[in-house]
């Protein structure tokens, strides 16, 4: 057993933060530092640059543009990304249709579309949701029947985060509705400029355009874009999501949100105390930088577990463990947030608004209040924590 | 980055989860509380004959040379059994300060009968007005010729009233609270104006009080010769906390188990308790605690081989937090979903409810260790 990281390793970190620093544009970094979110464009540019070095893609196949890293290496990378901070990959095509296409697509499939994922030529979103179907997404609903060479593909997908600037949406869709609901589900790639799409944005709480509703009317799709077999897609839709299990924890994002929460409190506010000072804030805070060690450590024994190639290709109901713990800390350290900046978050800032005139509190107050309302749907999104535990009970407790 | 055991360390592991199954059933349990002293003496040989008394003492001085991973893996199993015996005090804690303070003719004289059952130490340190303060040592010791005289009390002296002898901490020179001056002496159990008092714990075992009243000791009674002995007690302290930590990790582990299998066979309105979801959540959230506690543990034991002494305290604090929170979380929920019978003696999970409480109130309980914590700057992220 050792804790440490070896010597390559550590010299693998300095290389990705001396690349980082010398090619993250200034503007992007501030940007996310105060909580803000990237521009499609500031996320754009930077998937190039790193594309360009090679590191657009690192988990994929090497064969189809990942770089090789073993999973500790993987997490060390996202760990650097986060700290910049710099921009995420655009999980939809990097973690999500990219791995399924080159898992279950055919040739034509790989070569048309992972070069334009890797590049982000092509911006992916998700078509799984439906307003009937959330946690029970086996219900969906949107039908798409087979003549000759097309789909005709009709109904409703929600909560289609970005939805706003993709050019593809890969989606599950019913091809079947005779058969038992997880066995007549199908996957299928869809150009979002095909006629009979339309995208309506849905507010969220924080004032953010982040989500959108797509509907779908008569909408043709040529039948080479069905990935894998008719009627297979819930195996497929399950192996995307329980695919994601460096990044399910988002345990980069809360270290830097604790480091530059630290930082804050140790600042005086306007009324020239710290809220580092008051202990029951000071207590909290400590207690959500051990959690997160916790939550550290128990994502290295699963990444560990991973490299030695222990439950290689079946969901790690430990994933379930990390999407709970770290959602949760994802929404602790937006508290304590707001606990810093206390009556300055009241002002709001419409995000959809130019703004000529200074904040009204500190500069990086009024984007507290708005990420602490976006972070309550980590809780829910992804398989919301109680189906997680849904998950633990079933798969790992045998209840 | 590696959490891997390696062929001796599992070998190690099969060895004692063998043993316990075998040794540790709840009416053998029973059956030891009640022998003499609380433990049983056959068992304490059995585990000095695999090697289990020897482990953390040095090979040269006739120990095993193991690390704490090692311990890490005893105590865990202990944990799951709930053993009884005096291992962290008489084993853990003694080779600590042995290791790093005793001269070689001291390890000579006291690691083989340690190491072969022969002879039993405790640990005799906290007194009753320090609370958690480590240095707060009132006890003396005067140099008078060619002895040592010691006068003091020591309180809540886990497994002394079977000891044969001590490991006991007196201040040298300074005050109360000072962490300079401390020395540890050998003490023999049956010495002249050493009294004891001798008395059951919560969680089936045993503690003493002590009182010095003019004890004579040899010159060469002081550990080492050293006077100084704070960072070496403070080192102790946190390896222990660290065993502590595992031995918590196997209690959780088997209460929860225990408690599955129980949602699973107990029965009311016509199904298995465990069909509820309410129920299988809250098993989900004792697992997610268990797995974030195993974690900490983990951390706590690779980080006592940490030499900076405020990284390796952090993260010592750190660990008994977080397994503070779980210890107390999944004790209470195991007897909760064990309905009524929870609350009895004749269930197994109480015993483990109580050995987790106490645990949560050994070596400073979470508050005090999140002040200290709190005091070092927090856990950096």
């Amino acid at each position: 057993m050792d804790l440490h990281f070896t010597d390559e390793e550590n010299a693998f970190r300095a290389e990705v933060r001396a690349f980082i620093d010398a090619n993250l544009p200034a503007r992007t970094r501030q940007k996310l530092m105060e909580g803000r979110k990237p521009s499609r464009d500031d996320l754009v540019e930077w998937t190039r640059t790193l594309h360009a070095k090679g590191w657009s893609t690192p988990r994929w196949p090497v064969e189809y543009g990942g770089t090789g890293w073993s999973p500790i290496k993987q997490y060390i990378f996202l760990e650097e990304v986060l700290a910049a901070p710099a921009p995420e990959f655009l999980s939809f095509g990097v973690s999500m249709v990219g791995p399924v296409i080159y898992t279950f697509g055919n040739e034509a499939q790989k070569q048309r579309f992972l070069p334009r994922i890797a590049n982000l030529d092509d911006w992916w979103c998700q078509g799984f949701s439906e307003p009937g179907a959330g946690s029970d997404l086996a219900s969906l609903t949107t039908r798409a029947v087979r003549a000759g060479e097309h789909y005709t593909v009709n109904g409703q997908k929600t909560w289609t985060t970005l939805g706003q600037y993709a050019n593809w949406i890969f989606c599950l869709v019913r091809t079947n509705p005779e058969a038992k609901k997880q066995e007549g589900i199908s996957f299928l790639l869809i150009d979002m400029k095909t006629p009979g799409i339309t995208v309506r944005p849905i507010i969220t709480v924080d004032g953010a355009h982040e989500v959108n509703e797509v509907f779908f009317d008569d909408v043709k799709v040529p039948v080479e874009n069905l990935v894998g077999e008719e009627n297979k897609g819930w195996d497929y839709a399950k192996f995307l999501l329980s695919n994601e299990r460096i990044g399910i924890a988002r345990i980069g994002v809360s270290k830097a949100r604790l480091r530059r929460l630290r930082e804050l409190a140790s600042l005086p506010g306007l009324d020239g105390t710290c809220a580092i000072d008051r202990p029951r804030f000071r207590d909290r805070l400590i207690e959500t930088e051990i959690a997160l060690k916790a939550l550290e450590i128990t994502q290295l024994r699963v990444l560990s577990d991973e490299a030695k190639g222990l439950n290689k290709g079946k969901p790690n109901p430990a994933s379930s463990v990390l999407k709970i713990r770290g959602s949760e800390l994802q929404q602790a350290t937006t508290e304590l947030l707001m606990d810093v900046v206390g009556a300055y978050a009241l002002p709001f800032a419409d995000p959809h608004e130019a703004r000529n005139e200074p904040p009204v509190g500190p500069q990086w107050a009024d984007a507290v209040a708005p990420l602490y309302f976006n972070m309550r749907k980590v809780s829910i999104y992804g398989g919301s924590n109680e189906i997680q535990k849904n998950i633990i009970a079933k798969a790992i407790l045998g209840l | 980055m590696d959490f891997d055991l390696n062929d001796e360390q599992r070998l190690l592991k099969d060895s004692i989860d063998r043993l316990m199954a075998d040794r540790y059933g709840f009416e053998q349990r029973q059956g030891y509380i009640r022998a003499e002293g609380g433990y049983d003496r056959a068992l304490w040989l059995e585990y000095a004959g695999l090697g289990l008394l020897a482990l953390p003492f040095r090979e040269e001085d006739g120990g095993i040379g193991g690390g704490p991973e090692e311990v890490m893996l005893v105590m865990e199993a202990f944990g799951r059994a709930l053993a009884v015996e005096p291992y962290l005090a008489g084993v853990v804690m003694v080779s600590s300060l042995i290791n790093a303070l005793a001269d070689e003719a001291q390890r000579a004289a006291l690691v083989p009968a340690i190491v072969a059952g022969e002879t039993r130490f405790a640990i005799a340190h906290a007194e009753r007005a320090a609370g958690n303060r480590s240095a707060h040592v009132a006890t003396t010791a005067r140099a008078t010729g060619e002895s040592w005289i010691l006068d003091g009390a020591k309180t809540l002296v886990l497994h002394g009233g079977s000891a044969d002898a001590f490991l006991l901490t007196a201040r040298l020179s300074g005050k109360a609270g000072e962490d300079a001056g401390l020395g540890v002496f050998i003490v023999p159990a049956d010495v002249p104006g050493l009294s004891r008092r001798d008395y059951p714990t919560q969680d089936g075992m045993r503690a003493a009080e002590l009182t010095l009243d003019g004890v004579a000791l040899d010159a060469d009674a002081l550990l080492g010769d050293n006077r100084d002995a704070f960072s070496a007690l403070a080192r102790m302290q946190d390896e222990a906390i660290a065993a502590l930590c595992a031995e918590a990790v196997g209690a959780m582990e088997k209460a929860l188990e225990l408690t599955v299998d129980y949602l699973k066979v107990r029965k009311q309105f016509g199904r298995p308790i465990g069909d509820f979801q309410v129920l299988q959540h809250r098993a989900a959230e004792m697992l997610i605690e268990l797995e974030q506690a195993r974690s900490m543990a983990i951390y706590a034991t690779m980080m006592t081989r940490e030499p900076d002494s405020v990284a390796r305290s952090r993260a010592i604090s750190a660990a008994k937090v977080q397994i503070g929170k779980a210890a107390r979380f999944v004790g209470q929920q195991a007897v909760q979903l064990h309905g009524g019978i929870g609350v009895t003696m004749e269930a197994a999970v109480g015993h483990y409810f109580k050995r987790l409480t106490m645990i949560e109130k050994a070596f400073g309980d979470t508050d005090h260790h999140m002040t200290r914590l709190a005091e070092a700057g927090g856990l950096a992220a």
